[in-house]
C-alpha cells in the first residue's frame, strides 16, 4: 500500500515537473545584433565602436529553471537577484581628447567615459535594503569581470543619486567610480565571454588584446536595461555591450600624393587589418544582423565637397552646385581625396547633432563575407584633407588650484567652442531659431570625503559676472560625512547662448587619513572622480528636435572632465611604534611627575608623624574608627 | 594713578591691536592656521554650517560644523559667508570676539581683585607676612587682577585666536564667567557659565569641582589646618574671650557646613536649569532639521572619538593617525582617562585653592585635549596670572617662557616644511607637539609643587610664630 502511494506521488511530481518545464520551454524571443562603426578621426587615428546588443523578450515569468540560448546567464542572474532596473558598468583606459577627436554624440549609446571603472545602477523598487543589494552587486560584478569593483561597497565612495542621468524616481540609484582602476585584458576576456560567439566568430574576432590595449583610448561598457512595462514589456532585458577604441593604423606605407603637404600632415591609410591586425572573416552565426559602418563625419563630408568642387572646376560658379550634389555620390565612387577599397552596400545619412551637415554611414553587411573572402574595409588617402572635429558647443575642463597640502579649490571651467562649432544645434554663436534662448549647464560630481568642500565658498561666474546662489544657481547637494559618504553635488546654471566662459569654483580643505586608509602608493595622490557636464537646451519643448528627427538623447550633450589628482599630506608610514612610544612617554612623564609632586609632603609633617609606617598607622586609625562605631551601634 | 594708567592703557592697547590686525585683514592669514583654529572652533566651518542652515539643511549635515547651534545663530549672521573684503565687514565679523575678550579680561580682573582682598585677609588672620609683598615695594606692584587683565588682553595667543577666526574666545569667556560667578557667590551665574562652557567645549565639565569648592569655601586660601594651628596658638596667648569665641566658631562651622551643602545643591539646580534652557534653545535654533542626539554626536562625541586627524597642537592627531585600528578605542580611553584620573588627586590636594585647581585642570585639558589650539593656552595663562602671588617663585619660568616662544616660532616653520615645501614630514611637526606637551607638563608640575611649597612655607611661618608666642 505504502509502495503504491510512493509511486503515485512520484508520478504526480513528474507530471508537475514536466508541466513546468513545458510551460517554461515556450521560450522568450531572443535576438542578437552586432555592429561596428569605424570613423576616421581628424588627427589620422581611427575610432572603432563595437556594439553587441542582446535582447531578451518579455515572457511569462517562471519560478524554476530558465533556459537561454543567447542571453548570458550570468547577467540574467545578476539582474534577477539584485533587482536591477538599469545598470551601466564601464572600464576605461586612456583619455578622450575632445579637442582632437570631437565628441561621440553621433554614435548611439556612446558617451565618453572617464578613466577607470564606473558603475551606475538603478534598482527596482522593492522592500529589500538597497545598500545590501548594491554591496552584493559590486561583489558579483567584481567576480564576473575580475576587477576590484568590490571597493565600491564602501559607502564612502558611492553616491545615492545619479545626477542628470537619473531617469525619474524609478527606484533607488547608486553611482560609484574607481578612477584608479587599471583596465586590462583580464577585464576584456570576461566581457567577451558574455557574447554568444565569444571571440571565435563575428566582429569580436577583431578584438586582439595587445592592439586594443595599446590604443590611445579604450572603453569597455556593459549596459543592462530591464523592461519597465512602459516602453518595453516587463521582464524583457536588453544587454548592450560596447567597446570604443581609438587606434592608430599600423600601415606605415601611408602616402600623401603631392609634395606640398608637410610631413606631419600625412594621414596614414588604414584598413581593418592594419588597425586590428586581422580582417573580418564572416559574422557571428548567431547574430541576426552584423554590419560594419564606415562613418564620415559631417565636417569631413563638407570639406570633401569643397575640395572636390575646387578640384573639378576651380571656379566659384560651380560651387553651389557641387555643394548641393548628393554626398553619397561623392563617396560611393572613388574621389580625389581618398579611395575606398570596397564599395559599400549602401549609404545612409544621419544627422548627428548638427543642423547643417549630416554624417554619412557607409554600410557593409558582414554576413556576405566569409573566411575565404574576408571583409577588410580600408581607406587610402590620395590627398591631404583637414577637417575639424565635430565638437559640442562647449569645452569643459576642471582643475585644482591652491598650494601645498593644506587647502585648495576645485575649479570647473566651461568655454564656448566657437571655432569647431559650425552650425551645431546648441551652438553658442548662432542666433537661435528654435526659440530656446539659453542653455542649461549642469555639473555633477562625486567628491570623496577627504576633500572637505566648503560650499559657502561656491562661486559661479558667467562671463565675469558673479551669479548669486539664490538667484539662478540650481544646487543639489548631499554633503560628505567623514568616512561614511562622499559629497555629491550638482550645480546647474542657465547661461545665455553667447556666453563665452562659465567659471565654478569651490574651496576645500584637505583631510588627513589614518595610516591604514592610505593606498600603497599614497604619495601618488588621490583621484577625484571626474565631473559630468551636461548641456541641454533650456526650453525643454523639443520641437526642433523632432523636426530634425533627432533622437531625444541628442538634445543633451554630456562631457566628462578628466579625473583630478589631489595630493594629501601623508604621515610617516614607518613610525607607528615610535609615535606610540614617544607619545606615551610624554603622557607618562606628565602623569608620573604630577602625581609625585602632589604626593610631596613638607618635612615638618613627616617629622611630626610617628616612626611607624604610614600605612600601618592609617590602618590602625581605620580600625579604631570602626570599633568606635561598632561600640556606638551596640550601645 | 600710575597703576590705573598702566592697566587701562594696556587694555586699550590690547583692543587696539586686535582692531588694527582685523582691519589689516590678518584673519585671512590666520584662519587656516592649525594652531589657531581647530575643527571644533573654526569659523570657516561655522560659516559652512550657517550656509547649510540657510540653504535649508541641517547645519550638521556633512562633517563640516561641530560647534553649538547657538553660536551658529549668534555668529552666523555676523560673519555671513566670510568673503567680505571691506574693513567694515571684517570689523563687524570680529567685533563679537573682541568684546568677548574684553569681557573675559574684565572678569579676570575682578576675580583677581577679590583674590587679592581675601589673600591679604587670610594672611592677616594667620599673622604671617606675604613673602611676595615683603620682597618688593607695595606701590609698584600691580595686583593679581590687573596682571591677569593685562596678560589676557596682551597675550599674543589670545590676540591670534580673537583675530584669526576661532570661537575659542567665547568658550573662554564662559569659563571665566562661571569662575567669576562662583568667586562672587552668584550661584545662577556660575551655573549658567559652567553649563554654557560645557555645552560649547565639553572639557570644562571638570571645572565643576573648583566651581563647587569656590562657592562652598570661598576663594583660594591657605589650608584650613593652618587656621586651626594659628587659632590654637591664639587662645593660649589671650585666654579671656576664649569660650565666647569658641561657641561662635562652632556655630559658624555648623552653619557653614549646612550652607555649603545648600550652595552646591543650588549650583546643581542652576546648572541643570541652564542646561535645560540651552538644550531647548538649541532645539529651537536647529529648526527641526536635526535632533539633539545628532547635535551631541556631532559636537561632544566628535571630540571624544577624534575623527578629524587634522594636525593641531595636541598629541591626539598623529597618535591616532598612526595607531593600529584595533587599539583605537583602547587608546581613546587611555587618553581621556589621563584627564579624568588626575582630577581626584588634584582635588584632594588642592581643594582649598579652587582657582588654582581650575588653572591646573584647564592646563591639563589643554594638553590632553582632542583639538587644542593656542586659545586654550591663552585661557590657562590668564588663570595662571590670577595665582601670581602663590606662583611668584615658580622655578624654570625663564625656560618656560622661552619654550613658548620656541613653539610659536618653530611650530609654523615645521608645518610649512611639511605641508607647503614638502621637504619635511609629519614627524617634524609632531616633534614640536611633543615639546609643547612636555612644556605644559613642566608648567603643571612646577606650578603644583610651587603652590605646595608655598603652603608649606606658610605652615612653617605659622609654626615659627606659634613657637615664638609660646616661648
Amino acid at each position: 500500500m505504502a509502495d503504491w502511494g510512493g509511486w503515485l506521488f512520484g508520478f504526480v511530481l513528474l507530471c508537475v515537473l514536466l508541466g513546468v518545464v513545458d510551460g517554461e520551454s515556450s521560450l522568450r524571443s531572443e535576438d542578437f545584433v552586432e555592429s561596428l562603426v569605424v570613423r576616421p578621426l581628424p588627427d589620422g587615428k581611427v575610432l572603432g565602436h563595437f556594439e553587441f546588443v542582446n535582447e531578451l523578450g518579455g515572457g511569462r515569468e517562471g519560478a524554476h529553471g530558465r533556459h537561454h540560448k543567447l542571453f548570458p546567464k550570468a547577467i540574467f542572474q545578476i539582474v534577477q537577484k539584485f533587482r536591477i532596473q538599469e545598470m551601466e558598468l564601464s572600464f576605461t583606459q586612456g583619455r578622450w581628447d575632445h579637442r582632437l577627436w570631437g565628441g561621440l554624440e553621433g554614435l548611439e549609446s556612446a558617451d565618453v567615459k572617464p578613466g577607470g571603472v564606473e558603475l551606475w545602477a538603478q534598482f527596482r523598487p522593492s522592500n529589500e535594503d538597497v545598500d545590501m543589494l548594491w554591496r552584493n552587486l559590486t561583489h558579483a560584478l567584481s567576480g564576473l569581470f575580475c576587477a576590484s569593483i568590490n571597493f565600491l561597497e564602501d559607502p564612502a565612495m558611492v553616491s545615492k543619486w545619479g545626477g542628470a542621468r537619473q531617469n525619474g524616481d524609478m527606484g533607488a540609484v547608486r553611482h560609484g567610480a574607481l578612477p584608479r582602476e587599471a583596465v586590462c585584458t583580464e577585464n576584456l576576456t570576461p566581457w567577451l565571454k558574455l557574447l554568444p560567439c565569444r571571440d571565435r566568430a563575428g566582429l569580436s574576432t577583431l578584438l586582439e588584446r595587445p592592439r586594443i590595449h595599446n590604443s590611445n583610448y579604450y572603453s569597455l561598457r556593459v549596459h543592462v536595461k530591464a523592461g519597465n512595462g512602459i516602453d518595453r514589456p516587463k521582464g524583457s532585458l536588453r544587454l548592450s555591450q560596447t567597446l570604443t577604441v581609438v587606434l592608430k593604423s599600423s600601415d606605415t606605407s601611408a602616402a600623401v600624393r603631392g609634395g606640398s603637404v608637410r610631413n606631419e600632415n600625412r594621414r596614414p591609410n588604414w584598413s581593418l587589418s592594419s588597425l586590428f591586425g586581422q580582417s573580418l572573416a564572416g559574422s557571428c552565426p548567431l547574430a541576426s544582423s552584423s554590419h560594419v559602418y564606415l562613418e564620415l563625419e559631417a565636417n569631413l563630408v563638407e570639406e570633401l565637397k569643397r575640395a572636390e568642387n575646387q578640384m573639378l572646376s576651380g571656379s566659384e560658379d560651380a560651387h553651389e552646385d557641387a555643394l548641393n550634389a548628393p554626398a553619397e555620390d561623392l563617396v560611393a565612387n572613388s574621389n580625389a581625396i581618398f579611395d575606398l577599397n570596397l564599395a559599400p552596400k549602401g549609404v545612409s545619412k544621419r544627422v548627428s547633432g548638427s543642423a547643417s551637415g549630416s554624417s554619412l554611414f557607409l554600410n557593409y553587411d558582414v554576413q556576405k563575407w566569409s573566411g575565404d573572402h574576408p571583409l577588410d574595409v580600408g581607406m587610402t588617402w590620395r590627398a591631404f584633407l583637414a577637417w575639424s572635429p565635430s565638437q559640442g558647443p562647449f569645452r569643459a575642463t576642471q582643475f585644482l588650484t591652491g598650494r601645498g597640502n593644506g587647502r585648495g579649490a576645485i575649479v570647473s571651467l566651461v568655454n564656448a567652442n566657437r571655432d569647431g562649432c559650425n552650425g551645431m544645434r546648441l551652438c553658442p554663436v548662432s542666433e537661435s531659431d528654435d526659440g530656446s534662448p539659453a542653455i542649461d549647464v549642469t555639473t555633477f560630481q562625486i567628491v570623496p570625503w577627504y576633500v572637505r568642500l566648503y560650499m559657502h565658498t561656491l562661486k559661479v561666474v558667467v562671463d565675469g559676472e558673479r551669479v548669486l546662489l539664490k538667484k539662478g544657481v540650481r544646487l543639489k547637494l548631499s554633503p560628505a560625512e567623514d568616512r561614511k559618504s562622499p559629497a555629491v553635488l550638482e550645480i546647474g546654471v542657465t547661461i545665455p547662448r553667447n556666453t563665452s566662459m562659465l567659471f565654478v569654483s569651490v574651496e576645500f580643505d584637505k583631510g588627513y587619513l589614518r595610516i591604514d586608509e592610505h593606498p600603497p602608493d599614497a604619495n601618488r595622490g588621490f583621484d577625484i572622480p571626474s565631473a559630468l557636464f551636461t548641456f541641454a537646451s533650456a526650453a525643454a519643448g523639443g520641437n526642433s528636435v523632432s523636426k530634425l528627427g533627432l533622437d531625444s538623447s541628442l538634445r543633451r550633450v554630456q562631457i566628462c572632465s578628466d579625473n583630478l589628482l589631489v595630493l594629501l599630506a601623508t604621515p610617516d608610514f614607518s613610525m607607528p611604534y615610535n609615535v606610540i612610544t614617544f607619545t606615551m612617554t610624554a603622557l607618562a612623564l606628565y602623569f608620573g611627575s604630577l602625581l609625585n609632586s602632589l604626593r610631596l609632603r613638607s618635612v615638618t609633617e613627616v617629622r611630626s608623624q610617628q616612626p611607624a609606617s604610614r600605612i600601618s598607622t592609617k590602618l590602625q586609625k581605620l580600625l579604631a574608627r570602626f570599633r568606635g562605631r561598632e561600640k556606638v551601634k551596640t550601645q | 594713578m600710575g597703576e590705573s594708567w598702566v592697566v587701562w592703557g594696556g587694555g586699550a592697547l590690547g583692543v587696539g591691536i586686535r582692531l588694527l590686525l582685523v582691519a589689516l585683514g590678518s584673519a585671512s592669514l590666520l584662519d587656516h592656521r592649525v594652531e589657531v583654529v581647530s575643527p571644533v572652533t573654526s569659523l570657516s566651518r561655522l560659516a559652512e554650517g550657517h550656509w547649510l542652515k540657510e540653504y535649508g539643511m541641517s547645519p550638521y549635515a556633512g562633517s563640516a560644523y561641530h560647534g553649538s547651534p547657538l553660536l551658529l545663530s549668534l555668529i552666523g549672521p555676523l560673519i555671513g559667508d566670510r568673503q567680505g573684503i571691506y574693513v567694515g565687514d571684517l570689523l563687524r565679523s570680529c567685533s563679537l570676539f573682541v568684546v568677548a575678550d574684553l569681557v573675559s579680561a574684565l572678569l579676570l580682573r575682578s576675580i583677581g581683585k577679590l583674590l587679592e582682598r581675601t589673600q591679604s585677609q587670610h594672611l592677616l588672620q594667620l599673622g604671617v607676612t606675604d613673602p611676595f609683598r615683603a620682597k618688593s615695594d607695595k606701590k609698584d606692584v600691580l595686583g593679581a587682577g590687573n596682571i591677569s587683565f593685562l596678560v589676557y588682553l596682551l597675550n599674543p595667543f589670545t590676540v591670534a585666536v580673537c583675530v584669526g577666526g576661532s570661537t575659542s574666545s567665547i568658550e573662554n569667556m564662559f569659563i571665566i564667567l562661571s569662575l567669576y560667578g562662583a568667586a562672587t557667590e552668584k550661584v545662577p551665574l556660575a551655573g549658567f557659565g559652567w553649563a554654557m562652557a560645557t555645552h560649547l567645549s565639553m572639557y570644562p565639565v571638570f571645572l565643576f569641582i573648583p566651581i563647587a569648592y569656590l562657592l562652598a569655601n570661598g576663594p583660594d586660601s591657605p589650608p584650613s589646618k593652618l587656621f586651626d594651628l594659628s587659632e590654637s596658638a591664639a587662645p593660649a596667648a589671650e585666654n579671656d574671650s576664649c569660650n565666647e569665641k569658641d561657641e561662635k566658631q562652632a556655630q559658624k562651622v555648623k552653619k557653614a557646613s549646612g550652607s555649603k551643602r545648600a550652595v552646591i545643591l543650588k549650583l546643581v539646580f542652576w546648572a541643570a536649569i541652564s542646561w535645560g534652557c540651552i538644550l531647548r534653545l538649541c532645539k529651537h535654533a536647529l529648526l527641526e532639521r536635526s535632533s539633539l542626539v545628532n547635535m551631541w554626536q556631532k559636537t561632544h562625541k566628535y571630540m571624544l572619538t577624534v575623527d578629524d586627524l587634522t594636525p593641531n597642537l595636541g598629541l591626539f592627531w598623529y597618535f591616532f593617525t598612526e595607531v593600529f585600528d584595533f587599539f583605537r578605542i583602547f587608546f581613546l580611553m587611555v587618553f581621556h582617562a589621563n584627564i579624568a584620573f588626575m582630577v581626584p588627586p588634584l582635588t584632594i590636594r588642592l581643594h582649598h585653592r579652587p582657582i588654582f585647581l581650575a588653572f591646573i585642570l584647564t592646563t591639563i585639558c589643554s594638553m590632553v585635549k582632542s583639538y587644542p589650539t593656542v586659545g586654550d593656552a591663552a585661557l590657562y595663562m590668564g588663570l595662571m596670572a590670577l595665582c601670581v602671588q602663590e606662583l611668584s617663585d615658580l622655578q624654570y619660568f625663564y625656560l618656560l617662557l622661552n619654550g613658548y616662544i620656541l613653539i610659536s616660532v618653530l611650530g609654523p616653520v615645521m608645518y610649512n616644511l611639511w605641508i607647503f615645501r614638502g621637504t619635511g614630514n609629519a614627524n617634524f611637526y609632531f616633534a614640536i607637539n611633543l615639546v609643547y606637551a612636555t612644556l605644559q607638563t613642566v608648567l603643571i608640575v612646577e606650578s603644583v609643587s610651587t603652590v605646595v611649597r608655598y603652603d608649606r612655607n606658610l605652615l612653617k611661618q605659622v609654626k615659627l610664630r606659634n613657637r615664638t608666642k609660646n616661648s
